[in-house]
């Protein structure tokens, strides 16, 4: 029998090693995996390459693995945002590198490492410093540059309900990154709000198909991180 | 500042932006003045907002105090999602950005070129953390690019320019522009003037462009 549920977070991070890529889900916080994240940086995994479109606020989620200096790069497209004030420092510090890459590039490389695909090119960022030092092609009369596709040894993520299979659907704009990171993860875990038999799923309304997930954590009451930021809560 | 009497106000800049928008568009609005736009659909126009972080049918923000943390626009303030909206992830929603499938995209800007280049997301200062977001995708992938922006930064340098001299977003890629003092077209020959805002001349704007400006009406036709 498939049963791909995993007791705990703990259990769920126990894989990951020193020097892992790691896609984290979420836009903002919506679809963080708050739990999966706090449960890592318990694991104690560092010199971490987080992919991720932001990186994190206040001092919990992903920025406070970011503050625990687990994370040696971040690979991502809007690394400054409101109450986000831990990665400054240590970007400026140089304790944690960053790979900027246009969003739409970023959702782009993420979809083509999970579908197998090595680079594609795009018009995205031609002529800009984004595109400096990277291979340019003219088709069709216009200018291109070859973006790598990307995937990860791990993807955390977040719905709104699985089943044992893996098979998820997300909640609103939390659904963001997850679907493609979990295609591109070779093990990839979901934490979600509830979890279902198979079947109780209508098979027209999945998004992730369960073949891109490896494991199901249950989180019953996942916390928000605009709510912990404003109780001032710092994880550990 | 001097001239903050005059010209357009944030909201006019908005309301005339919405004015030029067809009924039916797919439109993605920046943060900012941009988001203002959304507040003035003329009478009989349905327009349909996209929000790079999956979802189509954007309705108004919610009261203070409402709305949910997992429904949220681009720049992470909630939104409402109006009936017929949909729900989709970022590489869907960048094929409707890179894939020519949105109509306009309304961004700001920190400098527009006469070839239409656009710089909107780095100083380019070397402390500064850079931070691009969507911009480079929208403006390389959106059928037509208005920006919306103060004539002048508020030390009073132009922002209408021959030459971007911040890090570009992109290349000859801005159709038309809005300011507190006039609405601009990008043109093969440069900046030509579409209209002035009221009590103001085109000797008021051209001492504040940074560029040759045509006269409304002068040089050939529009080809955007």
């Amino acid at each position: 029998m498939i049963d791909k549920q995993i007791s705990s977070c703990a259990e769920a991070v126990a894989d990951v090693f020193d020097g892992a890529t790691v896609m984290i889900g979420g836009f903002g916080e919506a679809g963080s995996p708050i739990e999966l994240i706090h449960a890592l940086i318990d694991q104690g995994a560092r010199d971490l390459t987080v992919v991720n479109n932001n990186t994190g606020s206040g001092e919990v989620g992903l920025a406070a693995l970011i503050k625990a200096e687990r994370v040696s790069k971040m690979i991502c497209s809007y690394p400054r945002t409101t109450n986000s004030t831990v990665f400054p420092v240590l970007y400026k510090s140089g304790k944690t590198k960053l790979e900027l890459v246009p969003q739409g590039t970023l959702a782009e490389r993420i979809r083509a490492g999970g579908a197998g695909i090595p680079a594609f090119y795009t018009p995205t960022s031609v002529g800009t410093m984004l595109s400096e030092g990277k291979e340019h092609r003219t088709i069709d009369g216009r200018e291109y540059v070859l973006e790598r596709g990307l995937t990860a040894d791990f993807a955390f993520i977040k719905g709104s309900v699985a089943d044992r299979h893996g098979n998820i659907i997300y909640n609103k704009t939390a659904r963001n990154f997850a679907p493609i990171m979990a295609t591109a993860g070779r093990q990839t875990i979901v934490q979600a709000a509830k979890v279902v038999d198979p079947g109780e799923l209508d098979p027209e309304t999945i998004v992730t198909p369960g073949i891109f997930v490896q494991g199901v954590v249950h989180v019953a009451k996942p916390a928000h991180e605009s709510e912990q930021v404003a109780q001032g809560v710092s994880y550990p | 500042m001097s001239n903050a009497s005059i010209g357009w106000s944030r909201e006019e800049m908005a309301a005339r932006v919405a004015l030029d928008i067809p009924d039916g568009s797919y439109v993605n609005l920046g943060i900012g003045i941009p988001e203002l736009v959304a507040r003035y659909v003329p009478e009989e126009r349905e327009f349909i907002y996209h929000t790079e972080n999956g979802l189509l049918g954007m309705g108004p923000a919610p009261e203070e105090g409402g709305g949910e943390p997992e429904l949220i626009n681009a720049g992470k303030r909630r939104v409402t999602a109006l009936p017929g909206a949909a729900y989709f992830h970022h590489a869907d929603s960048f094929v409707m950005i890179r894939g020519g499938h949105l109509d306009l995209c309304v961004l700001g800007a920190l400098q527009v070129a006469q070839n239409g280049d656009l710089a909107n997301w780095s100083v380019g200062s070397p402390d500064a953390i850079p931070a691009v977001g969507g911009a480079m995708d929208l403006v390389a992938g959106v059928k037509a690019i208005y920006v919306v922006t103060q004539h002048v930064t508020k030390k009073g340098a132009p922002k209408l320019v021959e030459a971007c001299t911040f890090p570009l977003t992109g290349c000859g890629i801005v159709d038309r522009i809005y300011t507190d003092l006039a609405v601009i077209d990008v043109t093969d020959e440069g900046f030509r003037l579409v209209e002035l805002a009221p009590g103001i001349d085109e000797d008021h704007v051209r001492e504040r462009t940074d560029a040759p400006l045509l006269s409304i009406g002068e040089g050939r036709a529009v080809t955007s």
